[in-house]
């Protein structure tokens, strides 16, 4: 039992933080939410293996690694990177559990070289299909058939403008039968585990961001992370988000296991009440500054509020942790 | 990194088996009663000659020279089984790690084969009525006499000396220094002459703890841990192990979620309460997580433990205070759940209060800067 990332694993972590720190994400996420769909830093994501990580071998993926995939998504959370990772990497599982070789011939390789961007709705779970506008495919799930989608109309607008949610029209139907449910359900619980590791990701990345803060902004003639009242807040903070990177990981490794959907549900309630907090004392302790839509801390706080009820709410994942019967 | 925990299945197999077979089947009395404590030293007792009360100590001295991952799973076995709390817990996580640390082969050998065989049970003995979350402020003194020690003073909140044969403590031992210097860490029995006990009932009335005054205690060198005037630093050096996870372990809190998750269901699994019962137990999940986390990590956790002490005893409250709102118009009368919420209820404050933890994990882990004190 080793239950820490290996040397290869934490490498993996440091060498996207290396590469989002140097394409400086505040700028990107500020131009993909005016429209712009630049795809330089989704083709070096691509590069790093960060889309063959949901991808069967045969397909020329690296097999399904859900610890790296962790890592990943952890450090584009810390970034927060907009588009449809999440979605492009579920759908992935869908394509590649769906029985179909030919659909996952088609479109697999493209995902895992990043020469394809997919969103996806699944009524019930994801309403709504994200950056469909960017996409080159957006898969729609519907009981036992999975269809190519169009978005109908105009995004609606979301309190993250980084996020553009679009309604859809089934197009052509992709594939039909009793594999498309498991495979939509296996998709769906990859997609909370990279939900769940964003939303760490991004909570950790507000709690630096605001110690910092706290540690330079002077009232009262001292820097305000002396008072015990900010203190305790991010004490807090750190705490939530100590239990709730354990979860993340611990759901990973029971990937493939009956536990699995019950700990992505437990890891998604942490991660997202986690990230919560930190997003509130992230606003709280950075004052009026925090509340406006020029200081980049928003771009995180949004993303988090947004976040907080993708990929199903807390309130369904608390019920589906005690849903499986012990 | 992986969770495969089969390399210990034979030992676990092994504590379950006997745990099976030796848990008592009704719960004992409170250990806060002279009755309870009683039954739990007896419990102690069998527990210690099977070597499993203390699994994770050197074979020599009554262990199992077991790895912390079979600690681990030892707990988790423990309180799934039901068994009986631990009476001699003070001695087992707080003295004997530092024993270990600082102690003599000596003083090794003489004091921790009786503690693991349920002989000798410890009570500590930190604070003082003017020193609570601030230690550093103790007045008790040990004075040099020949061949060792006079011990003066007040100790309370003495965790069970009500009933215990045997306290340490840090005692001022250089009237001239200040707060952390100048302090000895000692051990003395509980019935020596110039030692008064008065039990202190605690919320519900039982006497968890107590007050004891020190009239010209005589305690030889050889309860001397560490160099006298090192008291602080011999203290904290294992003062993590009181925060993090040795003094409440995962497996206590994963039994109780469990029972927790059963006797909501049992009582009809009010909508109205799921959210927070669903908290409790993805709550102690993450603690057994973390635990294995810190196993496998190659540093010290050095502050990181507050974050662990905040965690788990907050957790604690919580759990059972939702158990006590399943219960309903039942949850003031006396029983298990409601026992478990009065211990718990002590959590945020022992250990040092979670108000000070909270500091600790802002300025040691976090970097803030430390806030100016009055006093120094």
């Amino acid at each position: 039992m080793k239950f820490v990332l290996d040397a290869e694993q934490r490498l993996f972590g440091e060498t996207l933080h290396k590469l989002l720190t140097e394409t400086g994400t505040p700028a990107l996420i500020r131009r993909w939410a005016a429209g712009d769909r630049d795809r330089t830093l989704w083709t070096a994501l691509a590069e790093a293996g960060v889309f063959t990580l949901a991808v069967p071998e045969r397909h020329d993926g690296a097999g399904l690694l859900p610890v790296e995939l962790v890592v990943a998504l952890h450090e584009l959370g810390r970034h927060a990177v907009p588009g449809p990772i999440v979605e492009t990497l579920a759908a992935a599982v869908l394509l590649g559990e769906a029985d179909d070789e030919a659909l996952g011939a088609r479109w697999l390789p493209r995902i895992a070289a990043g020469e394809a961007v997919v969103s996806l709705v699944a009524p019930a779970v994801v309403r709504r299909a994200l950056d469909a506008d960017a996409a080159d495919l957006t898969l729609l799930v519907d009981g036992e058939e999975v269809w190519s989608a169009l978005p109908e109309g105009s995004a609606v607008r979301s309190l993250d403008p980084a996020r553009r949610l679009f309604p859809v029209v089934a197009g052509e139907r992709l594939a039909a039968g009793p594999a498309v449910p498991r495979a939509a359900a296996a998709a769906y619980d990859l997609g909370v585990l990279a939900c769940s590791a964003q939303l760490v990701g991004l909570g950790r990345a507000l709690l630096d961001t605001t110690v910092v803060y706290a540690r330079t902004r002077r009232q009262f003639g001292r820097a305000i992370g002396e008072f015990q009242a900010v203190k305790h807040h991010l004490a807090n903070v750190l705490t939530g988000l100590e239990f709730a990177r354990p979860l993340v990981y611990g759901a990973a490794l029971s990937f493939g296991s009956p536990d699995f959907a019950r700990d992505v549900s437990a890891a998604k309630v942490a991660a997202s009440d986690a990230a919560y907090a930190a997003a509130r004392v992230a606003l709280q302790v950075h004052g009026a500054i925090g509340y406006t839509d020029e200081y980049d801390p928003s771009l995180w706080i949004r993303k988090v509020r947004a976040l907080h009820s993708a990929w199903g709410t807390p309130a369904e994942h608390r019920a589906r942790v005690l849903a499986v019967p012990r | 990194m992986d969770l495969d925990l089969s390399p210990v299945e034979p030992f676990q197999a092994e504590v379950r088996a006997w745990l099976r077979r030796n848990v008592p089947a009704t719960p004992l009395p409170s250990l806060e009663t002279e009755a309870g404590f009683t039954a739990h030293r007896a419990w102690e007792r069998a527990l210690g000659a099977e070597r499993l009360s203390a699994v994770s100590w050197p074979e020599a001295y009554g262990g199992r020279g077991a790895s912390p991952l079979e600690w681990l799973v030892f707990e988790e076995e423990y309180y799934a089984a039901g068994a009986p709390g631990r009476v001699s817990q003070n001695g087992i996580n707080l003295l004997a790690p530092t024993l270990f640390a600082h102690g003599t082969t000596e003083q090794l050998e003489r004091v921790l084969p009786p503690m693991a065989a349920g002989e000798v049970i410890w009570a500590q003995a930190w604070s003082e009525p003017g020193a609570g979350s601030d230690l550093a402020a103790l007045r008790a003194t040990a004075t040099r006499v020949d061949g060792g020690w006079r011990l003066n003073g007040q100790k309370t909140w003495s965790s069970r000396a009500a009933f215990a044969d045997r306290a340490f403590g840090l005692f001022r031992s250089d009237p001239a220094a200040e707060r952390h210097r100048g302090l000895t860490y000692l051990m003395f029995p509980l019935d020596a002459e110039g030692v008064t006990v008065r039990p202190i009932g605690r919320l519900d009335g039982r006497p968890a703890f107590a007050e004891l005054f020190l009239d010209d205690v005589f305690v030889p060198d050889r309860d001397v841990i560490g160099e006298p005037g090192q008291g602080w630093a011999v203290a904290m050096s294992t003062a993590g192990n009181e925060r993090g996870l040795t003094l409440r372990s995962p497996g206590r809190f994963l039994a109780a979620t469990d029972r927790l998750l059963a006797l909501w269901r049992e009582h009809g699994a009010d909508p109205l309460l799921r959210d927070r019962v669903a908290d409790a137990w993805i709550k102690a999940r993450a603690y057994r997580l973390k635990g294995f986390e810190t196993i496998s990590r190659t540093d010290d956790i050095g502050a990181e433990a507050s974050v662990n002490k905040v965690f788990w005893s907050e957790l604690d409250v919580e759990l059972h205070e939702t158990a006590l709102d399943v219960l309903g118009p039942d949850a003031e009368l006396e029983g298990d759940w409601l026992e478990g919420y009065v211990f718990s209820l002590a959590g945020p404050i022992y250990a040092g209060t979670n108000e000070i933890q909270r500091n600790v994990i802002a300025e040691r882990v976090l970097g803030l800067p430390r806030e100016r004190r009055v006093g120094g």
